[in-house]
């Protein structure tokens, strides 16, 4: 197994790192003046690639790499892999789905609870001294509000549920409507933003996702209405959403993702009614440390010829 | 000067003594019912209350206070008409309830009307700490976000034991609501529910050994004052998180930035301070800690329910009709 290479794309868990370097030939792809060095050096010896949200193995990367079997992402999403590249070469790629479900139902229950409540504007108010002259503005209660979600699949369903805590009413957006629930159903995404107090995206990102909140989604959603992404920064149209932001066009948004991370558009920093997160939606210290076992269980589970845990292909 | 028709409507409405302005009216700009009742607004007089009392309000039956305006046995004296006294809150201690009930003076408050909204508050607080999610804007907003992972992780919520204090109705609240992020609930009360499935321990200090996190939901009373002392928080130790939503005093607060500052205590959630407005220095640079200055019942919606309880109330009495929250004295 320790000659079996492979390439770590970025730094994104030293856990991770000190597991893959014990285990395999790890080739930090950070360690190299560049991609080309690596690739004139290394190419043959790799045969995984280990990537995440910010470096994956797209098709160029792939190409490099004759002998690249198996491509192990450190996420859930795949948006960052080429599929249809993996396919054609007959390469296995597995994810991290399910142990990070709930840390990130848990970050976009924050961002409404945060957002609406204004709590990071408090928490300001309070360490700027201000508290001293006079007192805290009126916010709004979560409790009870209508919640939109746009993609009810582990991650939505878990904001559901946690969301069905406050007593909120919940509705969705799918590709098509899920058989096993009695939210309520809405086949246009703008009906469900002009429906719900709170909308959330927590759907995968695809091609057909691709800049789902737009202009006609905010405006539905209106002044009133506030905006939560956990899913990817390329969902939104994010100057789209700045603007709406500056004008007053839409209530507020909680963001854990941008379209290019970690370029925040500096306008937000004067803004009170937005909550903004370092991409930080699976980020705790259990499940860091479970996905990590969960990708290297599929790296070894590979390497010994046994079924994958967690395939994607 | 009132003109000559507004005095003459003002004699035909009911009479309510007001002692101070109704924040929850104001803050929403709301305007008060003055087509329904002639409010002596205490306030705005230039005199002492005493004498703007003995020389408006000798007919007024009913008084609404909020919690910055006691309502003393010295004024109730002064009001021989008065038979109810209504609080915009839902704590009690700024009422002289032995006089009202030797009076026969009926007493209604606003107990349940924010539970949910302070509920709220210390869940949101208990995440913000365990997911830095104040910390993580504070660092976007410094322009802190350049790379990659410097940003210190978080905490999971499923699995992590919560210690509810005090199970009243904003404990429940709290309850139900991090039950549903997968939290382990158990409790410490003045005395066990019978109804409830949570584990109950009657003795603080167990709870906060078989507890990640505390949250004070309780009154202040003298039992409670410095009920979380350092003992307590020391138990929960180095990792423990404490949000307190009730009041203040219940904390040992001096001891608390202490233990926080040298890093025995894991992580504070503060709606409540023992000195208000006034936050402890020493609290202001720790990203552990996040402060908010007593707004769990700061929402727009609570306060528009207030104002229709606040009327619903007058108009009930004053048609003679039950009151929609009476206390029992």
């Amino acid at each position: 197994m320790d000659q079996f290479g492979v390439l770590m794309t970025c730094p994104m868990f030293p856990y991770l790192e000190q597991e893959l370097d014990r285990r395999f030939k790890l080739f930090r792809l950070w360690d190299f003046p560049s991609k080309s060095e690596f690739l004139g050096h290394h190419s043959g010896s790799v045969r995984a690639v280990v990537g995440d949200t910010k470096v994956g193995a797209d098709s160029e990367l792939i190409e490099a790499l004759p002998r690249l079997e198996i491509v192990s992402s450190y996420s859930v999403g795949l948006d960052r892999i080429d599929l249809e590249k993996c396919k054609e070469r007959g390469i296995r790629v597995t994810n991290t789905p399910d142990v990070l479900t709930e840390d990130v139902a848990d970050a976009a229950i924050a961002l409404i609870l945060t957002l609406l409540r204004k709590v990071c504007v408090a928490d300001a108010f309070v360490r700027s001294g201000k508290w001293m002259s006079g007192d805290f503005e009126v916010a709004s209660k979560f409790s009870g509000k209508s919640v939109g979600i746009i993609g009810l699949g582990r991650i939505g369903s878990a904001i559901a549920k946690r969301a069905e805590a406050f007593n909120c009413l919940i509705s969705y957006h799918s590709r098509s409507p899920k058989p096993h629930t009695t939210y309520r159903y809405y086949s246009s995404v703008v009906d469900l933003a002009r429906n719900s107090q709170i909308l959330v995206v927590s759907c995968s990102l695809t091609e057909e996702t691709r800049h789902i909140i737009n202009r006609e989604v905010i405006d539905a959603l209106g002044p009133k209405g506030v905006l939560i992404n956990i899913g990817r920064g390329a969902h939104v149209d994010e100057p789209e959403l700045v603007s709406a932001l500056l004008e007053g066009r839409i209530g507020g948004a909680g963001l854990d993702v941008f379209e290019k991370e970690p370029e925040v558009a500096e306008e937000l920093f004067e803004l009170e009614n937005v909550v903004l997160l370092p991409h930080v939606g699976s980020d705790t210290e259990e499940t860091s440390k479970a996905m990590a076992d969960l990708l290297i269980g599929n790296l070894e589970a590979y390497f010994l010829k046994k079924p994958l845990l967690t395939a994607v292909i | 000067m009132a003109s000559p028709s507004q005095i003459s409507i003002g004699d035909a409405l009911p009479q309510v003594l007001l002692l101070r302005n109704l924040l929850p009216f104001s803050l929403i700009n709301k305007p008060l019912p003055d087509d329904r009742f002639h409010f002596l607004r205490a306030w705005e007089s230039s005199v002492p209350l005493d004498e703007f009392v003995l020389a408006n309000a000798q007919s007024a039956r009913a008084v609404v206070t909020s919690g910055g305006a006691p309502v003393t046995a010295d004024l109730l004296r002064m009001l021989p008409d008065l038979q109810f006294v209504l609080t915009t809150t839902a704590g009690l201690n700024h009422i002289d309830l032995d006089e009202c009930r030797r009076r026969g003076i009926a007493v209604a408050n606003a107990a349940g009307v924010f539970s949910e909204d302070v509920a709220e508050v210390a869940v949101c607080l208990l995440i913000d700490v365990w997911r830095r999610i104040s910390a993580g804007d504070r660092y976007i907003r410094a322009g802190r976000w350049v790379g990659i992972g410097a940003f210190p992780l978080g905490f999971k919520l499923r699995g992590k034991r919560v210690g509810i204090v005090g199970l009243g109705r904003i404990g429940m609240e709290v309850a139900k609501r991090l039950d549903a992020f997968g939290c382990i609930i158990s409790y410490n009360s003045r005395n066990q529910k019978t109804d409830i499935a949570y584990p109950f321990f009657p003795n603080l200090r167990d709870l906060a050994s078989n507890s990640d996190a505390l949250v004070i939901c309780c009154g202040l009373t003298d039992e409670t004052h410095h009920m979380i002392d350092k003992e307590v928080m020391m138990t929960l130790g180095k990792e423990g998180v404490i949000v307190n939503i009730g009041r203040g005093p219940i904390i040992d607060e001096k001891e608390m930035v202490e233990l926080l500052v040298k890093g025995e205590l894991g992580g504070a959630g503060l709606d409540v301070f023992e000195n208000e407005p006034d936050v402890p220095k020493e609290l202001m640079g720790l990203d552990n800690v996040v402060m908010t200055p007593h707004c769990g019942a700061l929402t727009r919606e609570s306060f528009l329910t207030l104002c229709e309880l606040v009327v619903g109330n007058l108009e009930a009495f004053f048609s003679n009709r039950p009151l929609l929250s009476q206390v029992q004295l």
